[in-house]
């Protein structure tokens, strides 16, 4: 098991946003949370990663045999969690070749390997670059800044392929992207999908999921997974929306 | 109170009458006429206190406890001292000053055009230079001002540098005034002109240094004359001992269609205070300030700029940043004043301040003063800390703190430092954040 959620409970400011979560997550599955607004997925998204704003109150999360609550955010990173941001923040001042180095030479140091010499690491670059097709000339450009939407989230995928984890959770990167740069994402997930790693997809969309097809589909909604199914499930919500997964959850009992 | 103790007046004042007993035949000289000029208007002047709106949060009064060592003795130190200040794959027109007196070992000049001077001050008061005659006292004021009236009643050393109408000089001019003071404490004064003729250009880096921790007081004046269509970029480093003060004024006179620009490093001493005004005296003229101060533990830092705008159709970008830590204290006070007739003015000043601790203090003031109607002003202000989102985004993707707070840091100074054209310098800069943040 790679990642096992059980009884997640989390709030910030004192509301309650996760209620009780359980998942867990094999080697080489994808699954994919949907959900409605505000029901709670940026925040486990951010919970896995380690943002220190929300309080678990409840429950545990053990990832690949560790208390992942007891690591740091970036010894998560280094043990191989990555997260995709929804909202990928823009950081002036510093380039993503160096942000990107100074990454996987700390990911490299934490786990006892050699720094990357300067040719090994622009080949790498440029090798990740072309699987996303990403211009070089976002390399030197700063972190996200004036980068559009799309941009964004094809540079959150590209450092993931540089970074190559273990657990990559994706917080709706399909939103904001044209069909063609959903394509070139889409491939590019499903390039470096692999049965030693596993990736979890939150999105509002079915057409992601056309090609990047999940194992499981869960419905997270008001802090809680109230369904979970195969890739049809996906289909079945697209076709009827939320209400009557709602209208089940609001008839089961207390 | 220790009756025996002198004031530091009474030191001034002996030691101005010791001076005058070992000046022979400079007596007459005319810049010794300048000198008790400024002396009587110093022995009129008090020492700031902090009743003085200017003074408010810079408390000086040190000096009254504290002895010094006016007149300076020559003191030979070898090239090893100075060294590791030089930058790395720059060619330049070195002079250096130890503890402000010119030091001919440690100096060189590259193939400098005809007609341009470059020299110490002392060379050029004993060879009668005109410029000093012309140039020397019409750009800082010894009326007001203590320590600018307190430097000229004393002045024997510093910079002349001269680029006569229509020169360029291509190398940059790197001033270092390398400091190493044993006690009592030296007053180090040094007085550096600068002046950039029509269509003339130049590079002039004033770098000061010690690699010690001794204590002395800097307390130097830099008046700057850049002429019709001339192009001065001037750069101060500051990393003197962090036990010492440093006093620092610069006056600006700029011409028609001149361009000034000024980029003000500091990270060095225990106290500093920077001074820096420039009057606009010509239409279509344009000055930049950019500043970078980075400070720790107990060090104050402190900036009192003034730009005047005198004359229409001028703009003044000024954009000064600090990173304080520890228990350091840092005060930005900007002033910009636009007169009646200055139309077209465009002026901006910003200062954003990062404060790594929770107890480093920052003030600052910014001071517009309009008096025209038809000008662009604007002006901000921003004290804070890291941007927090920015950095569990860097640590998210496995960058530990102190990595991510270094980077954000370098990222945060780096307008200023790519706003320096010498690229020797910015690696040198870079390298000064690297070992204070990582
Ligand atoms: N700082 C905060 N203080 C209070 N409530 C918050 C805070 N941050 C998030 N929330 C609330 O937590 C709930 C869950 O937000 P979250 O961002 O996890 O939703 P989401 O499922 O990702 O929604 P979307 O589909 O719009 O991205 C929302 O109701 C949101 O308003
Ligand atoms: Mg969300």
């Amino acid at each position: 098991m790679l990642l096992e959620i059980k009884n997640l409970h989390a709030s910030i400011n004192g509301n309650e946003i996760l209620k009780g979560i359980d998942l867990s997550v094999n080697f080489g599955e994808v699954h994919a949370i949907m959900g409605p607004n505000g029901s709670g997925k940026s925040t486990l998204a951010s919970i896995l990663a380690g943002k220190e704003d929300y309080e678990v109150t409840e429950g545990e999360i053990w990832y690949n045999g560790k208390n992942l609550l007891e690591l740091a955010p970036e010894d998560r990173a280094r043990e191989g969690v990555f997260l995709a941001f929804q909202y990928p923040v823009e950081i002036p001042g510093v380039s993503n070749t160096n942000l990107l180095k100074t990454a996987l030479n700390e990911i490299r140091k934490y786990r006892g390997e050699e720094e990357l010499d300067a040719i090994e690491f622009l080949s790498l670059l440029k090798e990740k670059s072309k699987l996303v097709e990403l211009d070089q000339k976002f390399l030197s450009r700063s972190v996200n800044e004036g980068f559009s939407g799309g941009e964004k989230k094809r540079n959150e995928i590209f450092q993931m392929a540089v970074l190559n984890p273990k657990l990559a959770i994706l917080d709706e990167t399909d939103s904001g992207l044209d069909i063609d740069a959903l394509r070139i994402v889409a491939n590019g997930v499903n390039k470096l999908r692999s049965k030693d790693n596993a990736i979890v997809i939150v999105t509002h969309y079915q057409r992601l999921l056309n090609y990047i097809v999940p194992d499981f589909v869960h419905v997270l909604y008001q802090g809680k997974i109230v369904k979970s199914g195969s890739k049809e499930l996906a289909l079945e919500l697209e076709e009827k929306g939320y209400d009557w997964i709602k209208n089940q959850k609001e008839e089961m009992p207390v | 109170m220790n009756q025996n103790k002198l004031t530091f007046k009474e030191i001034c004042l002996q030691s101005f009458e010791d001076f005058e007993k070992n000046l022979n035949g400079e007596k007459q000289h005319p810049i010794h006429l300048y000198r008790k000029k400024a002396f009587e208007h110093f022995i009129n002047l008090d020492i700031p206190s902090v009743k003085n709106e200017e003074w408010k949060y810079t408390n000086v009064s040190f000096l009254t406890k504290e002895e010094f060592k006016i007149n300076p003795v020559k003191s030979d130190f070898s090239y090893d001292h100075i060294s590791k200040f030089l930058f790395d794959n720059l060619e330049h027109n070195l002079i250096t000053f130890v503890n402000g007196i010119y030091n001919k070992d440690l100096s060189k000049l590259l193939d400098i055009p005809s007609g341009v001077e470059i020299l110490s001050l002392s060379e050029a008061i004993k060879n009668n230079n005109p410029i000093i005659k012309e140039y020397l006292g019409s750009a800082s004021d010894i009326t007001n001002n203590f320590f600018i009236a307190l430097n000229s009643s004393f002045v024997i050393d510093g910079a002349l540098i001269y680029v006569p109408d229509g020169k360029v000089v291509e190398e940059p001019i790197h001033l270092m005034f390398y400091n190493n003071s044993s006690s009592p404490k030296d007053l180090i004064q040094p007085r550096n002109l600068f002046v950039v003729g029509k269509n003339a250009q130049v590079t002039i880096l004033e770098h000061y240094v010690s690699d010690t921790d001794t204590e002395y007081f800097t307390n130097s004046v830099t008046e700057i004359f850049v002429d019709e269509n001339g192009n001065l970029d001037h750069i101060k480093l500051q990393e003197e001992s962090l036990k010492s003060i440093h006093i620092g004024r610069m006056d600006t006179n700029q011409g028609r269609n001149s361009n000034f620009s000024s980029h003000l490093i500091s990270t060095g001493a225990k106290f500093s205070r920077n001074e820096f005004n420039s009057v606009f005296k010509g239409e279509g003229s344009e000055s930049t300030l950019n500043g970078l101060f980075m400070i720790d533990g107990d060090q104050l830092f402190d900036a009192h700029t003034l730009i005047d705008h005198a004359k229409p159709h001028c703009n003044s970008h000024e954009h000064y940043k600090g990173i304080l830590q520890g228990n350091s204290k840092g005060v930005f006070n900007g002033k910009v004043m636009v007169r009646q007739d200055a139309q077209k003015t465009n002026a901006f000043q910003e200062n954003n301040v990062i404060l790594l601790s929770d107890s480093a203090v920052m003030n600052t003031k910014p001071q517009l003063e309009i008096f025209a109607d038809d000008v662009k002003c604007s002006h901000g202000a921003t004290i804070g800390k890291l941007n927090e989102e920015a950095k569990f985004y860097l640590k998210s993707r496995g960058i530990g703190e102190d990595a991510a707070t270094a980077i954000l840091i370098h990222a945060f100074a780096s307008d200023v430092i790519t706003s320096i054209k010498i690229e020797a310098l910015r690696d040198y800069l870079e390298k000064i954040i690297t070992r204070k943040f990582n």
